[in-house]
C-alpha cells in the first residue's frame, strides 16, 4: 500500500529537466542558423557549417575537456595559455630541426603533465581550483614569452599538409583535418563520461563530493585525472591551432578560457557540476561560431558585439538553469 | 537464540578523544536475523561505537571478530566490502544519479570494460522488488522523496552482501507512513538472516522493530536486554541513569498557576497558522512569563512551528497576533523587532559563526537589529559580553577567542547570549539542551524558569519529555506535522501521557502493516 | 631556547608574516641585484625612486583589491572589475575627449561621475545577480566579465581614445606633498573602507554573512542587502582604479585597459589572508598582497625579462604563499599533534559530549 503511495514523488514533468538546457541550446542554434539563412544568400552554403567547425575545432577540443573539469563543480583557467605553450613549444622544436614524429609526444605531453600536477595541488593541499589553476595560467603563459618572445613560423612538411589536406565532396565543400580529430575527441570523451567508471565518478563528484567519498569512490584520483585529461585536450587543443594558423605565438589564446567556459555553460553544463553532456558542449561551441559568423555576414555591426552576445547568452543560460531549479545541492 | 553464534562480537572497546572518553571497555555483539537497537542519550557513545566498527576511528584497545574472524577496518569502504554497512541519517548519495547508478556506482556491471547499463537497471529492478519499492530506475534520485532515497541507500547497502546492516538514525526525517514502510524493508532483510544494528531516538520506534537492545551511558555499557524483559520506563531509567536524580534535584520550586499567568491579551497568538508541506495549520498562544513546551518526536513539526513563528519561514495561511495586533513575519527581522528570539536546534549551521569571536557573535543579533551604521559602541560590548559571560558562566572566559573553539554547550550558552541582551519578550528555545553535559543543561534550565520569572516568554522545544515537563507551564504536543493536544501542565500530567497522546494513532497505524 | 623557538612560532603563525617575509626577500634581492635599488632621490620637489614607483603603480591594484576584499569576505568573488575599470575609463576619456576645454575642472569632473555613476549601476547589476536571483557569484560576475569588455569596446568603438588633459593625467601621475597622487588616492580609499568597516558595524557584519549566511539571517541580519552593497561597492573601487589605469597613458583602450587585474586582485586578497570561502579579511594584508605582486613585476622589469615572462615568478609566488596559507599544507608538513580525532569529527560536534 504504502509502496505505491511512495512513488509520486515524481513530478508530471513529461520532459527530463536536466535536457532542457541542451534542449534549449539546441533550440537556438536551429534558430541563429535559421535567421542566417533567411537573411544572407551565402549563408545556406553549406560550407558556412563547415568554416564555422574548422575555425573552432581547436575550441571544441578544448572545451571538451573543460566540460569534465566543470562536471566535476572545478574549473581551469589555464587551457588558453597550455594552448599557447603547446602550439610555441612545437614551433620552437621544429624550428631547431627536430623531426614532426618527436615533436608531437613532447608537445602532447607538457599539457598533461601541467593538468596532473594542479590536480594533484588541488587534490593534496585543497587550493581551490581557481588559484590553483591561475598559477597554472601564469606558469604557461610565462613559458611562451620565456620560449621565443615573437612568433615563430612553422614550415614543417607534416604541419603544412595536416593545414591543407581537405576532406570534401565533389562539389568543392570540405573540412579540415582538425575537425576529424575533434570530432573524435568529442567521440571518445563522451564515450569515457557514459561508459567508464572513471566518467560516471566524475557526474558523481559532481553530484556530491562528500557522498561520493562516503560511497567508497576515488575522489581523489578522479579529480586529478580531469585536470590531466583539461591538460591533455588543452596540448590537442594548441596542436590544432598550430595546424590551423602554422605558426606558433606567444600571446595567442589570450582569454580563451572564458570562451571555452562560456561554450560549455551555454551548452547545458551547470557550474557547480553533476550535471550536462558533451553534446551540449559541441552546441555551445557552435552557437559561440555561428555568432561570429553571423557579425562577420553583417558587415555592420563590430567585432566587439561578438562579446555582448556572449555575455547576454550566458545570462540567459544561466537564468535558465536557475529557474528550472538545477540544483541538486 | 543465544544458542546461535553471534555474527559480529565486539569485546572490551575503549577509544579516547583529547579531553573525552567517549567509549569505555564496551562490549556489544550481534546476531544474524535480528534487530538489535543501540541506545543511549546523546553523547553516550552511539555514533562512536558505529564509527570504531565501520573503520572510521581506530580502537585504543579491544577486539572486534566478525564472523569468528577478527577485523579491523580502516575505513566505511573497507568495512562494506567485508560485509559491513552503513546507512547514516543523511542520505549520502548523489541525487544528480540515476537510482540504478546509485546503488551501484563504484561497482558497476561491466562488459567489455565498458558500464552495462542494461545490467545494471536490471539488476537494480530486481532488487528494488526485493525491498517492494516500485520506482523508475532510470530517474534522478533527487526526484524522489528523502523516505524513498533512504531505502536506495538500504538497497545500496545490501546488494554487497551484507551480513551487517548498520542503520544510524534512519528514521529522523521520515514520516510515520515512510517508517512502517522502513520497518516492513528491515523486518524482511532480518528473516533473510541480515544482522541489523539500529539506532534511533524514538522508543516506540524500538519496541515496534527491535528484539534486543543495548545501553550505552557516559560511553560505557549499561547492559543488554531482549525487548520483552525491558520496559519502557525501565529503558529510559538507564540510559538516562543518575541524570534524572541531579535534575530532579535541582528544581522542585512550585510552578505558578497557569490560571494567572493566561490572564489578559497573549503575548503571541497564532491561529490556524500553517505551511505548505511544513506544518498543518495549528493554533497556540503564549502569555508573558509562560514557559510553552512543544513535545513531539523529531520531526514532528516542532521545528516548523519555531521557524515559522520567528518568520524565518514564511506562513502559507493563518493569522498572527503579537501584543494583540495582527502581524505578519516575513523575515527574522521582523520578528526581531516584535522582540521574538530563536535559538536554534542546529547550533553549528544556523546558529554560530564559527570564525567570529565570543563577543562578536553574542552581539550580533543586537547589532542586526540596530542595523550596521548604529555600532554598539566597544565599551558597552565589553560589559554586556562581561555580564552574561558570568552570568552564564561561559568557559573559557576570554571573550575574544572564535566561538568555534568552545565546546557544544558554551556555544549554546552563547547563543542564549545573544539573545538575551536583545531583551527579547519572547524567546525560542529549539532543543537547547540537545548534546551538552548535564552541568551545562541544569543552568540552562535554571536560566529558564527564571527568565519566565522575570516576565519573558519562553516556547521550549525540546525531545526529553522529563524536561519539558519539569519546565513548561502548558505543552502543546506535535505528531505528523499537526499540533494533536493542548495539556496544561499540572498534576495529571506526566511523561506517560505526553507519551501516549504523540504515540496514540501512530501505534494504530503501525498495528495493521 | 624553547621560549624563542615558541616565540618564533607564535610571529610565525602570524597571518601577515609570510607576505612580509615574501616581500622582504623580494626587496632585498632587488638590492642585492641593483644597490641602488632602495635610493629615492627628491628632484622638482618630487620624490623618485623604484620604491616610489612601486607604490604609484601599485595603487590601482590596492584599490581593486580592497573591493574585491570585501567581495571575498562574504563568500563571493568578482570576476568583472576589470571589465568595469575599462568601461570607466572609456566613459570619462569618451566624455573628456568631447570637450572643447579638455583641462577644465568642471569637465573632470562631471566624466567622473558619470563614469562612477555608470560602473554604480554596473555594480548593481552583479548584487542584483548574486543577492536577489541567487546566482554563484563566480557565474553571475562572468557575465559581465565577458559582456564588459565588449560594452567598452562599443563606447570607444574600437579604437583607443586619447586626450590631453592635464587635471584627468593628474589622477595618474600629479604629485601631492612630494609623492605620487595616486599613493594617496589609494590611500585614501584604504583608510576610508577601513574607517567604514571597522567603525562601523559593517566588517563584523560582512565576516558574519561570509561565516556562516544561514545564522547570520536566523540573528537578523539582511545579508542580501549586504551582498548587493560589497558588489557595489567594488565597482566603485574598480571605477577608480580605472581612472588611474586611463590616466596613467592618458588614453582609453576597451581591450586592454584593467585587463587581468581581477585576477591579480584576487592574489592579492589570498596572499593577504583573506580566505576564498569567506569570513574574516584583511585589508592590511591585501594592501600588502598587492605591494608583492607589484614589486615582482617592478624587480622583473628592472631585470629586463619580459613582462609576460615575469608571469613564470608570479606563479610561482602564488603557489608558495597559498601552499604556506593553507591548512592541508601545513598539516602535511607538521604532524606533531598525535591522538587528535580525524578531521571529520568536526561535521559531528553537536553529537560529542565535551566538558562544558
Amino acid at each position: 500500500m504504502t509502496a505505491t503511495q511512495l512513488t509520486i514523488g515524481r513530478g508530471p514533468v513529461r520532459l527530463p529537466r536536466r535536457h532542457i538546457p541542451v534542449l534549449a541550446t539546441l533550440a537556438l542554434l536551429l534558430v541563429m542558423y535559421g535567421i542566417g539563412v533567411s537573411q544572407y544568400q551565402a549563408f545556406s552554403n553549406i560550407q558556412v557549417v563547415f568554416n564555422v567547425l574548422i575555425d573552432n575545432s581547436f575550441l571544441l577540443v578544448v572545451a571538451v575537456g573543460m566540460t569534465f573539469v566543470i562536471l566535476t563543480g572545478g574549473i581551469d583557467l589555464s587551457v588558453g595559455s597550455v594552448v599557447a605553450m603547446t602550439a610555441m613549444v612545437s614551433a620552437s622544436l621544429l624550428e631547431r630541426g627536430l623531426p614532426a614524429g618527436a615533436v608531437l609526444p613532447i608537445a602532447l605531453l607538457i599539457g598533461p603533465m601541467l593538468g596532473f600536477l594542479m590536480g594533484c595541488v588541488i587534490h593534496f593541499f585543497d587550493i581551490q581550483p581557481f588559484i590553483a589553476t591561475l598559477a597554472g595560467m601564469f606558469f604557461a603563459r610565462g613559458m611562451c614569452t620565456f620560449i621565443s618572445g615573437s612568433s615563430i613560423p612553422i614550415s614543417d612538411g607534416f604541419w603544412t599538409s595536416m593545414s591543407q589536406t581537405r576532406i570534401g565532396d565533389p562539389r568543392g565543400n570540405f573540412v579540415s583535418i582538425s575537425v576529424v580529430i575533434a570530432f573524435v575527441v568529442v567521440a571518445v570523451a563522451a564515450y569515457t563520461l557514459a561508459y567508464t567508471r572513471l566518467g560516471r565518478n566524475v557526474y558523481a563528484i559532481g553530484g556530491n563530493q562528500q557522498s561520493a567519498l562516503l560511497m567508497g569512490l576515488p575522489v581523489g584520483r578522479t579529480k586529478i585525472a580531469v585536470y590531466t585529461i583539461s591538460g591533455l585536450c588543452s596540448a590537442i587543443g594548441g596542436i590544432l591551432l598550430s595546424f590551423y594558423t602554422l605558426s606558433g605565438a606567444p600571446l595567442i589564446a589570450v582569454g580563451m578560457e572564458l570562451d571555452v567556459i562560456a561554450a560549455v555553460v551555454i551548452g547545458g553544463t551547470v557550474l557547480t557540476g553533476g550535471s550536462g553532456y558533451v553534446f551540449g558542449t559541441v552546441l555551445g561551441v557552435l552557437v559561440l561560431g555561428v555568432i561570429q559568423t553571423l557579425i562577420t555576414f553583417d558587415g555592420s555591426l563590430n567585432s566587439w558585439w561578438t562579446k555582448i552576445v556572449i555575455g547576454g547568452l550566458l545570462f540567459a543560460f544561466i537564468l535558465l538553469q536557475r529557474l528550472i531549479g538545477i540544483r541538486y545541492k | 537464540m543465544t544458542e546461535r553464534h553471534p555474527v559480529l562480537t565486539m569485546t572490551g572497546i575503549s577509544k579516547a578523544f583529547p579531553g573525552v572518553r567517549a567509549l569505555h571497555d564496551v562490549d556489544f555483539r550481534l546476531f544474524p536475523g535480528e534487530v538489535h537497537a543501540l541506545m543511549g542519550e546523546n553523547g553516550a557513545g552511539k555514533s562512536t561505537l558505529i564509527k570504531v566498527l565501520t573503520g572510521v576511528y581506530g580502537i585504543d584497545s579491544g577486539t572486534i571478530i566478525l564472523s569468528g574472524e577478527p577485523v579491523s577496518f580502516r575505513g566505511p569502504m573497507q568495512a562494506s566490502a567485508g560485509g559491513v554497512s552503513t546507512v547514516y541519517q543523511e542520505v549520502n548519495l548523489c541525487a544528480n544519479l540515476s537510482v540504478a547508478e546509485n546503488i551501484f556506482i563504484g561497482r558497476e556491471p561491466r562488459r567489455f570494460g565498458a558500464v552495462w547499463w542494461g545490467e545494471m537497471r536490471r539488476r537494480a529492478r530486481a532488487l528494488l522488488t526485493r525491498l517492494d519499492l516500485d520506482i523508475d530506475v532510470n530517474a534522478p534520485l533527487a526526484s524522489y522523496s528523502l523516505a524513498v532515497q533512504q531505502m536506495v541507500a538500504i538497497a545500496r547497502a545490501i546488494d554487497v552482501q551484507a551480513r551487517v546492516l548498520v542503520l544510524d538514525e534512519p528514521t529522523s526525517s521520515l514520516d510515520t507512513g515512510e517508517v512502517a514502510q522502513l520497518f516492513r524493508i528491515m523486518r524482511q532483510l532480518r528473516d533473510e538472516g541480515i544482522a541489523i544494528l539500529f539506532v534511533t531516538h524514538f522508543l516506540d520506534q524500538v519496541y515496534g522493530i527491535a528484539d534486543r537492545i543495548t545501553v550505552l551511558r557516559n560511553g560505557s555499557l549499561v547492559g543488554e536486554y531482549t525487548t520483552a524483559e525491558l520496559s519502557q520506563l525501565g529503558l529510559v531509567e538507564k540510559m538516562i541513569g543518575k541524570e534524572l536524580d541531579v535534575l530532579e534535584r535541582l528544581d522542585e520550586q512550585p510552578k505558578r498557576e497557569l490560571a494567572v499567568l493566561e490572564r489578559g491579551t497573549p503575548f503571541l497568538d497564532a491561529r490556524e497558522l500553517s505551511r505548505k508541506g511544513s506544518v498543518a495549520p495549528f493554533s497556540l498562544t503564549i502569555h508573558a512569563g509562560e514557559v510553552v513546551g512543544l513535545a513531539g518526536l523529531l520531526g514532528s513539526g516542532r521545528t516548523e512551528v519555531a521557524r515559522l513563528l520567528f518568520g524565518a519561514d514564511r506562513a502559507d495561511h493563518g493569522d498572527l497576533s503579537v501584543d494583540g495586533r495582527g502581524t505578519t513575519l516575513r523575515n527574522p527581522v521582523g520578528a526581531i523587532a516584535q522582540g521574538i528570539g530563536f535559538c536554534s536546534e542546529n547550533r553549528r549551521l544556523e546558529g554560530i559563526v564559527g570564525e567570529l569571536t565570543v563577543r562578536e557573535n553574542i552581539i550580533l543579533a543586537l547589532q542586526a537589529a540596530r542595523g550596521w551604521l548604529r555600532p554598539v559602541a566597544r565599551r558597552r560590548q565589553d560589559e554586556l559580553v562581561d555580564k552574561y559571560v558570568k552570568a552564564l558562566s561561559i568557559r573559557p572566559a576570554n571573550p575574544e577567542i572564535p566561538v568555534a573553539n568552545l565546546s557544544g554547550g558554551n556555544q549554546q550558552k552563547v547563543l542564549l547570549a545573544r539573545w538575551l541582551i536583545t531583551e527579547p519578550r519572547l524567546l525560542i528555545l529549539d532543543e537547547p539542551t540537545r548534546g551538552i553535559d548535564v552541568g551545562a543543561k541544569a543552568e540552562i534550565q535554571k536560566l529558564v524558569v527564571e527568565l519566565s520569572d522575570g516576565g519573558m516568554a519562553v516556547l521550549f522545544i525540546s525531545a526529553e519529555l522529563e524536561e519539558v515537563l519539569r519546565l513548561s507551564h502548558k505543552v502543546a504536543v506535535m505528531r505528523d506535522r499537526t499540533l494533536v493536544s493542548e495539556l496544561t501542565n499540572d498534576e495529571s500530567v506526566d511523561s506517560d501521557r505526553i507519551m501516549q497522546t504523540i504515540a496514540s494513532g501512530a501505534g494504530e497505524e503501525r498495528a495493521t502493516t | 631556547m624553547s621560549e624563542w623557538k615558541s616565540r618564533f612560532r607564535a610571529l610565525a603563525g602570524h597571518r601577515l608574516f609570510w607576505p612580509v617575509v615574501v616581500l622582504a626577500v623580494m626587496l632585498l634581492a632587488n638590492t642585492v641585484y641593483r644597490p641602488g635599488f632602495l635610493a629615492v632621490q627628491m628632484r622638482d620637489g618630487h620624490l623618485y625612486g623604484s620604491l616610489v614607483d612601486i607604490l604609484r603603480l601599485s595603487a590601482p591594484l590596492i584599490l581593486v583589491a580592497l573591493g574585491m576584499t570585501l567581495v571575498i569576505s562574504t563568500g563571493g568573488i568578482d570576476l568583472s572589475v576589470g571589465s568595469v575599470c575599462a568601461i570607466s575609463g572609456a566613459v570619462a576619456c569618451l566624455y573628456i575627449s568631447k570637450q572643447p576645454d579638455q583641462d577644465s575642472l568642471g569637465a573632470m569632473f562631471t566624466a567622473l561621475a558619470m563614469a562612477l555613476g555608470l560602473a554604480l549601476v554596473l555594480g548593481a547589476w552583479n548584487g542584483v545577480l548574486v543577492a536577489v536571483i541567487g546566482i554563484q557569484p563566480i557565474i553571475a560576475t562572468l557575465i559581465l566579465m565577458v559582456a564588459g569588455r565588449g560594452l567598452a569596446q562599443l563606447i570607444t568603438e574600437g579604437q583607443i581614445i586619447t586626450i590631453n588633459a592635464d587635471p584627468y593625467r593628474a589622477i595618474g601621475l600629479g604629485h601631492f606633498l612630494t609623492l605620487p597622487l595616486a599613493i594617496f588616492i589609494a590611500l585614501g580609499a584604504a583608510l576610508l573602507i577601513a574607517a567604514i568597516t571597522r567603525r562601523s558595524a559593517l566588517g563584523m557584519i560582512i565576516e558574519s554573512v561570509g561565516g556562516n549566511a544561514e545564522a547570520s539571517r536566523l540573528a537578523g541580519i539582511r545579508s542580501g542587502r549586504i551582498t548587493f552593497l560589497v558588489y557595489v561597492v567594488s565597482a566603485a573601487c574598480a571605477a577608480v582604479a580605472g581612472f588611474m589605469i586611463t590616466a596613467n597613458v592618458s588614453s582609453a583602450d576597451g581591450n586592454t585597459a584593467g585587463l587581468w587585474i581581477e585576477l591579480d586582485a584576487i592574489l592579492a586578497v589570498v596572499i593577504g589572508g583573506t580566505s576564498l570561502a569567506g569570513g574574516r579579511f584583511f585589508l592590511s594584508g591585501t594592501i600588502l598582497g598587492a605591494l608583492i605582486i607589484q614589486t615582482l613585476t617592478t624587480s622583473v622589469y628592472a631585470m629586463s625579462i619580459s613582462p609576460q615572462t615575469a608571469l613564470l615568478f608570479k606563479a610561482v609566488v602564488v603557489i608558495a604563499v597559498c601552499l604556506i596559507n593553507a591548512p592541508a599544507f601545513r598539516a602535511k608538513l607538521v604532524r606533531r599533534k598525535p591522538g587528535l580525532p580525524p578531521a571529520d569529527v568536526s561535521g559531528d560536534q553537536r553529537k560529542e559530549r565535551v566538558p562544558a
